[in-house]
């Protein structure tokens, strides 16, 4: 029910919605909690485990009943907090578990079970037969116990994810935040004021105060409009979710969840904002009172019932009972009656409470049990003249209040309790696992009243400038309401029947009085083993009552039984904000080569090689899968010429007087022999013994050298010679960086290469050694040559400023189909150097030795190097090692593939016998046979024997040769031509 | 987490590249006991509490930094380059 004149709606901006299928209206700053109250929609969902019918307790975001299914983009989005979701125009939602409508749901018959299904009941019902958890129990119980359904497609809807950077984070947009980022803003700090509410202002827009002789809100607008010229970055419909390491905070903002039409704008961001110092002023949260049947639709928290009047003009019923054991329970009294509202009993538990009140005031007095189906008629209430109805549709029940601690204890300190307002307060500054830089204000610090709360956010302005060394001026405060806190705390009453503490989990007093009866008496264990707490809500409404209880039952003082640990996020984050970004493209970068472009010109289909993008095969007519394209690219290599972009190799500058020497010192050869002018083959290990990495080396001058490192890596060798040369061998003057970016490189390579090149070289190539670089110019470009091979056939490898790659492949790959040649791709490659027998990561995986691989002769004895020490260890060379070699497939049509393993043949395929295992394979065109590339055990001496290949996997079983590691050209004849 | 590099400033700690205990900057005399090369290599104390370890400046840079700091706390002691150690 809306009550004139009542409420900062816009009477003038109706918004149609729908609520399970029925129309509903409601206006421009609704909740959809406050337009379903207005619209007399008591229930609004059904428990978690009973199915019990229930309705709406808060207004803000720890509501634990009022969990909805919202329609977005066709899709239903589970569990939506109504209190949290705007209203606007089109809004679809749709209550939760039930089945088959809300009013009626079969599954309340759960509830009849409530004796059976108390705490720990999975545990001690679902035990055995073991064989019946996954099958039986778990779907029983998932369809039975669960709130909303997640939506079954991939998340398309766009997120974001921001970052911010400021001198002080306010967190609550209250009367303590509002006054500490005006105190902190007009002493010129850089200030962010983030609040979950869609509209600033906490408290003051849900309370009849007056700030400074005008209303609460009208205060907060001049206040929000002084900041705003300051320069406040004021951000509503934003949690701050969590306090992580150096000042740096998690909060979701709502971007578009309000818009009737969101456009692309993201539905939400998550915001990582890093804070010199910050402000915690999130307020507090009421708590209830647990007594039989509290959770009949209509029972809720005396504040939100305020709140529901005062901001939104909603009456939560036309007869109201307040059950209060605090003076704020009479506040909620007065605002009814002053709003025309009958206020049927004010019950408060305390003998000494005012009783001068235009309602009936029963003081001394408990509620001992509700009455009514599906909504509240009434409540019984215990007074000392003995048990009375109360009628009421709804009743307010305000058990004191707690302040927002959770930011403040997020590093792992606890809070403490202050017997004098019966509350848990944020621990003490500078105390072990406290938040550095943060300062808790206002009712976040125990401090109640809003003139307390205005004077405590200036105190906590003035304190955040002083630690960012700023000058603050206390200002003169508004007059404000100051009423003292009086409390006496009542956490139950007990009495028949069931009182609930998380209604969100549905955890009862006598749940926790069971767990403390098992043993399970420490706060922490109690909440796992009932559950309480563990809710959307976290328990924000309830842990605290639910502790007290716990302390009863095990004789022990509410600070002594302490709370349960503090963890981000204070409100569920959706792992779409939070990831928001990484997802698809999104992932990883990708790195494009200089001929991308024309790679996909000719249809070429790409690879992902770590970040990079290489073209597979150059697909032709007539080849109707990538092995036939592949088989004529290297027919083309070996009888013509190919190209082929090699850009992805790590390609690092090596300058200085000791680059020689440091060169030496991280590769197992000796590369201050070199020429200048000459190129090397190099290995490196890392200090294990184990093979790093492979390449060249070529020297370009006295003190330069270029090498290359393979594309897998390229970072890893980068950051190894930057530690090597920073930490190991400072003594030696080099520089070395990273140049693959910075140079296109193309192999063209084939018998007719050296043609090809001539056409495009200013001068001609005349004799050019094996092994050799030079400095070039084509068209007109300074260029580099060097005579390198990965294929076995006469190679060059030409490099050009990347800003001329593009032009230079179309060129080379058009001037190559002109001689018979052609483009080719990575599978090309790796047939052409698994026939030559030259290595990738995929021999190089890291538990390699040079030893393995043959080339213990690249082992200088005559320096130290990286690596040199562990490599002499025993166990690292040797008969018992498995060695590289070639397997050839003996059978027509047997294929050797990469990862199946090498038995003696008629041995048992056991890991005893298990001899080695493959690490590259291909089909040979030049061959014309199944060829790999493995490690096996004493490999070297068993050239020529025939071992079986198994792979029970993939169901391969078939006959191999042993050969030397190189199937074409052993001699390098064609290589060195 | 942020880290202050001594050239570049504060910054995001997805900038860097973790290595390990800076144990790993006493590489020992090539003709060491193998004892001193199995220590340098494998074996690492699991610290809570006060640690220094080794970071790359991978996305600036390129230095290698010996960073102490504290694994319960998390606190950040101090930020060093190794080349200036060095030098
Ligand atoms: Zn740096």
């Amino acid at each position: 029910m809306r009550i004139e004149g009542k409420g900062l709606i816009d009477r003038s901006q109706t918004l149609g919605f729908r609520f399970d299928g029925v129309e509903h209206v409601g206006f421009e700053g609704d909740t959809l909690a406050s337009a379903l109250l207005a619209s007399g929609q008591r229930l609004i969902g059904r428990s978690f485990k009973y199915h019990r019918p229930r309705g709406l307790v808060f207004a803000g975001s720890e509501e634990p009943n009022g969990l909805v299914t919202v329609r977005r983009d066709g899709a239903g989005v589970p569990n939506v907090r109504a209190t949290m979701q705007e209203l606007h125009q089109g809004l679809e939602a749709d209550s939760q578990n039930r089945w088959p409508s809300l009013r009626f749901d079969a599954m309340q018959v759960n509830d009849l079970f409530a004796p059976f299904l108390g705490a720990g009941f999975y545990y001690k019902t679902f035990m055995w037969p073991r064989a019946f958890w996954e099958g039986l129990y778990e779907p029983l119980i998932r369809r039975a116990a669960g709130l909303g359904r997640l939506p079954q497609e991939p998340e398309v809807a766009p997120y974001e994810k921001v970052w911010a950077h400021c001198d002080l984070l306010v967190i609550g947009a209250g009367p303590a935040g509002i006054m500490a980022a005006l105190t902190a803003a007009r002493a010129g700090a850089d200030v962010i004021l983030a609040d979950e509410d869609a509209r600033p202002g906490g408290r003051l827009l849900a309370e009849t105060h007056e700030v400074g002789g005008q209303p609460g809100p009208a205060w907060v607008a001049a206040a929000m409009a002084e900041l705003r010229d300051l320069g406040v970055r004021v951000m509503p419909r934003t949690t701050v979710t969590g306090a992580y390491d150096d000042g740096t905070f998690g909060a979701l903002e709502r971007v578009a969840l309000h818009l009737a039409r969101p456009g692309d704008l993201p539905r939400e961001a998550f915001w990582r904002i890093v804070a010199r110092r910050a402000v915690l002023a999130a307020g507090a949260q009421e708590r209830l009172i647990a007594f039989p049947g509290n959770d009949r639709p209509g029972v809720m928290a005396a504040g939100a019932v305020r709140a529901y009047l005062n901001r939104w003009g909603v009456a939560a019923g036309s007869r109201v009972a307040v059950f209060t054991n605090n003076d704020d329970g009479h506040r909620t009294a007065r605002d009814l009656h002053a709003a025309g509202i009958e206020v049927t009993a004010l019950i408060d538990a305390r003998a000494d409470a005012r009783l001068d009140a235009p309602f009936q005031v029963l003081r001394g007095a408990k509620v001992l049990g509700t009455e009514g189906r599906l909504a509240l008629k009434s409540v019984t209430v215990e007074t000392d003249h003995g048990t009375r109805r109360v009628p009421a549709d709804c009743l307010a029940v305000s058990g004191g209040w707690n302040p927002a601690v959770h930011l403040a204890c997020h590093h792992g300190a606890r809070p403490w309790w202050r017997e004098e307002i019966a509350a848990f307060v944020p621990p003490h500054p500078g105390k072990p696992g406290t938040v550095p830089g943060l300062i808790p204000c206002g009712a976040a610090a125990g401090v109640f009243s809003t003139a307390g709360c205005l004077a405590d956010g200036q105190r906590a302005g003035l304190e955040a400038l002083a630690a960012l060394d700023r000058a603050g001026e206390p200002a003169p405060l508004p007059e404000a309401e100051d009423a003292p806190v009086r409390v006496t705390p009542l956490w139950e009453v007990r009495g028949e029947g069931r009182a609930f503490l998380d209604m969100a989990n549905d955890v009862t007093t006598k749940d926790v009085r069971l767990a403390a009866t098992e043993g399970f008496t420490s706060v922490e264990h109690m909440k796992r083993y009932t559950t309480q707490g563990m809710a959307l809500d976290q328990g924000r409404g309830s842990n605290v009552a639910a502790l007290a209880v716990l302390a009863e039952a095990t004789g022990q003082s509410v600070p002594a039984t302490g709370t349960t640990t503090y963890r981000p996020p204070f409100t569920p984050v959706s792992i779409a904000a939070m990831g928001a970004g990484g997802r698809g493209k999104g992932f990883a970068p990708e790195r494009l080569t200089t001929s991308h472009r024309a790679a996909l010109d000719r249809l070429a289909p790409m690879i992902e090689a770590g970040l990079w993008y290489r073209p597979s095969h150059f697909p032709r007519t007539g080849e109707p899968t990538w092995k036939e394209a592949c088989d004529r690219e290297v027919a083309t290599v070996r009888s013509r010429v190919g190209i082929c972009d090699v850009s992805t190799l790590g390609k690092i500058d090596v300058q200085g007087p000791d680059a020689a020497a440091f060169l030496d010192f991280v590769y197992t050869n000796t590369m201050s022999t070199l020429s200048p002018g000459r190129v090397r083959y190099g290995l490196m290990l890392r200090e294990d013994g184990m093979v790093m990495d492979d390449g060249t080396c070529a020297r370009l001058g006295e003190g330069h050298f270029l090498i290359t490192t393979t594309t897998a890596a390229a970072g890893q060798v980068m950051r190894h010679l930057d530690f090597v040369a920073q930490a190991l061998r400072p003594d030696l003057d080099l520089r070395a960086i990273s140049v693959t970016e910075a140079w296109a490189q193309f192999a063209v390579t084939g018998p007719k290469a050296r043609r090809l090149l001539d056409g495009i070289l200013d001068q001609p190539l005349d004799e050019m050694a094996f092994m050799a670089c030079r400095d070039v110019q084509l068209h007109g470009v300074a260029a580099r040559l060097f005579r390198i091979s990965f294929s076995g056939e006469e190679g060059y490898e030409v490099a050009v400023p990347a800003r001329y790659g593009n032009a230079l492949y179309r060129d080379l790959v058009a001037r190559a189909e002109a001689m018979g040649g052609c483009a080719y791709g990575m599978e090309a490659l790796n047939v052409l150097r698994i026939e030559k027998g030259f290595l990738t990561h995929a021999e190089l995986h890291g538990r390699t030795t040079a030893f393995d691989l043959g080339l213990q002769g690249l082992m200088s004895r005559k320096k130290d190097f990286i690596g040199r020490a562990a490599s002499e260890r025993p166990g690292l060379s040797g008969p018992d090692r498995q060695q590289l070699v070639g397997l050839k497939a003996t059978g027509r049509g047997d294929a050797v593939l990469a990862g199946a393993h090498l038995f003696p043949q008629g041995a048992e395929p056991v890991p005893m016998n298990d001899l080695g295992y493959v690490t590259s394979a291909c089909w040979s065109p030049t061959l014309g046979l199944s060829i790999g590339l493995g490690f096996l055990r004493d490999g070297r001496t068993r050239h020529g024997e025939r071992l079986q290949l198994l792979d029970s996997l993939r169901g391969v079983d078939v006959t191999v040769e042993v050969t030397a590691p190189v199937f074409y050209d052993p001699d390098g004849v064609r290589m060195r031509g | 987490m942020r880290l202050t590099c001594p050239l570049c400033g504060p910054r995001d700690r997805r900038e860097f590249y973790y290595y390990g205990a800076a144990d790993y900057l006493d590489r020992p005399a090539a003709d060491a006991a193998p004892e001193a090369w199995d220590a340098y290599l494998h074996l690492r104390d699991n610290i809570a509490g006060p640690v220094r370890d080794l970071w790359y400046h991978d996305q600036g840079c390129g230095s290698w930094l010996v960073v102490d700091r504290d694994t319960v706390s998390h606190e950040m002691l101090s930020v060093r380059a190794v080349a200036e150690d060095r030098a």
